[in-house]
């Protein structure tokens, strides 16, 4: 399970985690914690990514749900669903994943930009790529994830 | 360990906002017209004590300013210059910049000469004085140890500053003190004559202090003790330098030193055993209160040596203390000895001031008149120690005592008593599910448990609220400098002043209010010749007042111009293409118009519009606070705008209620009353639209999941439950909800942080189940929903 063998100098840990069938990870230093799936109170005139607010300890904490954010078919609801609570600069948000994975260490030079293709929504959430196992492993965005602050319907 | 000189230098500054603040005080009398000399000093020694301050801590740029002005105010406290209105002007001006230079050396940005130049220059030409360089180089070091000497004097404020007369008063060596006999600011060591004149005239006690060395040990200081019992009342302090050894037997960590003092004061003996409470057991220590009969015999001084006098001060210990009370019954029967101690008890016992330890009141126990009884009672009915403590804390001569808290802690506590509330809640769920009855044990400590959060609670919100003073002052500069800038003549009226804010808000209001303040200079009041020929006043008058209403705080800010001018602002919305020409709009309608983005009537861009912030941000920016504005106009009168706050961002009072699934918390104080609709009220308005009929009137019906797009309107509301939601402006709009759960307090968990804003919701909560519950924010969904001003087309497709 544990794919940490060696530790080159230069190489960042990820938390790769299952999405709409595919596979993404984030900088595991952004991750606070990870936690069951709770019902979340919906928020009104909120995109459709916005699944609402849950009560983290004593804080309000705004779901997403990644796979409609990423525009990934979005499977049903069930009782394994995770939250990934990311944390960026100074927000914090809670990512609905279908599953976490695998923590992995790659070194940075095996890191690659993602290709110019076609303007695929997803794409823009990714600012890297690389390859474990023969899977492809997107490197999520967080920045491009996160609803824009100061969000007005009105 | 954080610098010791910083904590200084930040406390210097903390003073000088609170002298800056009486600066203005003292400057608004005398604009005002209150120039007599007790106003005219207390504005001297405000510059005094900063250019002292700044003095101490080399700040020369601010030590200039401020001698350049307080030379001024000194001409005006000699009587050699009497201000006039336009004098008072600079000085205000002068009390900007020395604000600005305050503010500046904290933050330690350079001073520049701009900044003083203007201002110095026409209080120089006011008051004719010369430059005086050479002196003001000199003044300097000298400064230092003049002012630091002087300020404990002074009183003003800058007397509590502890680190500085450090150095100048306190010794703490008794050697030292012993030097000449009496440290400095106590009286002159001349007791025996003058004493017997004053002990006659009033009631006091004679005391023996003899400090052991583990007094000075544990860092006490017989001085500060002395202060203390000076402010009780008229004290003569006498040192007893005679057991000092010679010099080469001098063991530098004992205390040879003891001092007799006499203290005339109507204060009970309790009072004066307070002061010595920190130093119980580290000294010996003789209260023997003085009678008349006392001064009879050879009281001038007390006999240092009488074995049986002296007592340590140790409380309950009645067996040491039974001497002293053979004093006092051996004095000679005469009427006024036994007047004394008759009158004492009666001033003690209403006060309930009466301690249970058995030393302090010797006199009634030997005086045969003595009524012990209600002292008895009075001292069982109190807590023990509290009440005279509490006593000598309400001494006429001490200011209020404060406390400077950090805010982060209060705002710690803050969100700790918000998650008691949070709990509290969870607990009354459980106690509720399990079933008990409302008569068990459980069921009324929880009751309990619930008045004493709210009580908590309170407490706590009131430590983070502070008097809107410091704001209003801050207005009071933007006036004069608005009014300056467009040439009108303005004066500012604030009313309310001690209105206690919540600090956050204070804060986060000062922007809104800045802009309102130079609206209304700027765009409220006409120009001085359009006023004179309109038969008002030259001058144009600000008016600010602060104000609680039913748990809200109301700031006003009036002008007395012309008021709004509506066909042109409605032409110019037309013009702008914010209002279709055709629309009918009422006046109130016309007036928010003035809230719309990027809406400016002002015909000529002046020097203060332009700035890029209109009224939407205003208006924004309050919302943000939670709060509402509301704008009225009478044509030739005037406009007011009217600011409504929460008095707490923290916590409401709320109602639970249901809408399609989901729980929404409704702020208690937006509803009128709730009922529950019948096929008779409703009546249908337009394709889409109902309204309710009640009591003859009509309100519009809004179905509150419909409106939030948790589902499409339903068929029929007959039966359905409505909120009768009332508007700051008097309108009002009746809310359908499935549901109403409850009512409690909530506390309040903003949205914005973490998410951003929703339309319609105020913020949320966490209930006693733990989900989270959105707060509504009526007056947003309402105004959203009905189309009023703003975003009529969105709302229609709401409604549609």
């Amino acid at each position: 399970m544990n794919d940490i063998t060696k530790q080159p100098d230069s190489a960042i840990e990820l938390l790769s985690f299952r999405v709409g069938g595919q596979d993404y990870s984030v900088d595991i230093m952004s991750v606070r914690e990870i936690r069951g799936s709770a019902k979340a109170t919906s928020l009104p005139h909120a995109p459709a990514f916005v699944r609402g607010v849950i009560n983290l300890r004593g804080t309000v904490l705004p779901i997403i749900d990644l796979a409609a954010r990423l525009g990934l078919e979005t499977g049903q609801d069930t009782e394994r669903n995770v939250i990934i609570v990311v944390d960026l600069g100074g927000r914090t948000a809670g990512l609905m994943v279908d599953a976490v994975s695998d923590i992995l260490a790659i070194p940075t030079d095996e890191m690659q930009p993602p290709p110019d293709l076609a303007a695929d929504d997803a794409r823009t959430f990714v600012s890297a790529l690389t390859i474990v196992d023969g899977r492809m492993i997107r490197v999520l965005d967080l920045n491009a994830v996160m609803p824009p602050q100061g969000e007005e319907a009105a | 360990m954080s610098d010791p000189m910083a904590e200084i230098r930040a406390s210097f500054f903390i003073e000088c906002e609170e002298l800056l603040e009486s600066l203005q005080d003292g400057l608004q009398m005398m604009d005002d017209g209150e120039s007599d000399s007790e106003t005219i000093n207390i504005v001297f020694r405000a510059v005094h004590s900063i250019k002292g301050g700044a003095g101490a801590f080399g700040l020369n740029d601010l030590v200039h300013f401020a001698h350049r002005f307080e030379t001024a105010m000194d001409e005006v406290r000699t009587g050699r210059f009497v201000p006039d209105g336009e004098a008072i002007k600079i000085f205000f001006a002068c009390a900007d910049v020395l604000g600005d230079l305050v503010r500046a050396s904290r933050d330690e940005t350079p001073i520049l000469d701009e900044m003083t130049a203007p201002v110095l220059d026409s209080l120089e030409r006011l008051v004719g004085m010369e430059e005086e360089v050479e002196e003001e180089v000199e003044f300097v070091p000298a400064g230092i140890a003049l002012d630091l000497g002087g300020l404990g004097d002074l009183g003003g404020g800058m007397g509590d500053l502890p680190p500085l007369d450090l150095p100048a008063l306190d010794m703490p060596s008794p050697d030292l003190l012993s030097a000449d006999g009496l440290p400095e600011g106590s009286e002159t060591p001349d007791v025996a004559g003058d004493n017997d004149a004053q002990a006659a005239l009033g009631k006091g006690f004679k005391i023996h202090f003899l400090p052991e060395p583990a007094l000075f040990i544990s860092g006490n200081e017989p001085l500060y003790l002395f202060r203390a019992l000076r402010d009780l009342g008229d004290l003569t302090v006498r040192c007893d330098t005679s057991r000092l050894p010679a010099a080469e037997a001098l063991a530098a960590e004992t205390g040879y030193l003891s001092w007799s003092l006499v203290l005339l004061t109507e204060e009970p003996e309790t009072a004066v055993r307070d002061v010595f409470e920190f130093v119980d057991g580290l000294c010996v220590l003789t209260i023997e209160p003085i009678t008349n009969a006392a001064l009879d015999g050879s009281m001038a001084l007390p006999d240092l040596d009488v074995p049986s006098a002296q007592i340590p001060l140790a409380p309950g210990d009645s067996a040491e203390t039974a001497p002293v009370e053979t004093i006092a019954a051996e004095a000679p029967p005469s009427s006024p000895a036994q007047a004394a101690p008759a009158a004492l008890p009666d001033r003690l016992a209403p006060g309930a001031a009466a301690a249970p330890i058995p030393a302090p009141i010797p006199a009634p126990a030997a005086a045969p008149v003595a009524p012990p009884a209600p002292i008895e009672s009075a001292a069982e009915s109190t807590e023990p120690s509290d009440a005279p403590s509490r006593e000598a804390k309400n001494a006429p001569t001490q200011p209020r005592a404060t406390v400077r808290v950090d805010l982060e802690r209060v705002d710690r506590l803050v969100n700790l008593v918000g998650e008691l509330v949070i709990n509290q809640a969870m607990l009354s769920q459980s106690v509720t599910e399990a079933g008990l009855p409302a008569n068990s044990a459980v069921s009324t400590g929880l009751e309990e448990f619930l008045q004493l959060t709210r009580d908590i609670q309170e407490s706590v919100m009131m430590i983070r609220a502070q008097p809107i003073k410091s704001l209003f002052q801050r207005m009071g500069r933007i006036v004069r400098e608005a009014s300056a800038a467009v040439n009108k003549d303005v004066r500012l009226h604030t009313d309310g002043e001690n209105t206690e804010v919540d600090k956050t808000v204070i804060e986060r209001l000062a922007d809104p209010l800045t802009h309102m303040i130079r609206n209304a200079v700027d765009h409220g009041l006409e120009t001085t010749e359009k006023r004179v020929a309109s038969g008002k006043p030259r001058n144009g008058h600000v008016t600010l007042t602060a104000q609680h209403r039913s748990g809200r705080i109301v700031i006003d800010v009036s002008d007395d111009g012309g008021g709004i001018n509506r066909p042109r602002v409605l032409e110019k919305a037309i013009e702008k293409g914010l209002v279709s020409p055709e629309a009918q709009l009422s006046d109130g309608e016309i007036d928010n118009l003035l809230f719309l983005p990027g809406f400016s009537t002002a015909a000529e861009v002046s020097a203060l519009s332009g700035r890029g912030v209109g009224m939407d941000v205003v208006k924004s920016s309050i919302q943000s606070l939670g709060g509402r504005i509301a704008i009225t106009s009478v044509e030739g009168k005037g406009t007011t705008f009217s600011i409504s706050l929460p008095l707490t961002l923290a916590v409401l009072d709320g109602m639970v209620v249901r809408v399609a699934g989901e729980t929404l918390v409704v702020p208690l104080n937006a509803i009128l009353e709730t009922l529950t609709l019948t096929d008779d009220d409703i009546k249908q308005l337009g394709p889409e639209t109902h309204v309710v009929q009640l009591r003859g009137g009509f309100v519009p019906l809004l179905d509150l999941g419909a409106e939030l797009g948790y589902r499409t309107p339903e068929q029929s509301y007959v039966g359905g439950i409505v909120l009768l939601i009332g508007q700051e402006d008097g309108h009002r709009a009746a809310l359908v909800v499935d549901a109403i759960e409850d009512q409690r307090q909530v506390v309040i968990k903003g949205l914005e942080g973490s998410y951003g804003r929703v339309p319609g919701i105020a913020a949320a909560t966490i209930l006693g189940d733990g989900q989270i519950a959105l707060i509504l924010d009526p007056m947003d969904l309402i105004s959203q929903a009905s189309g009023r001003t703003k975003d009529r087309s969105l709302s229609l497709s709401h409604a549609g």
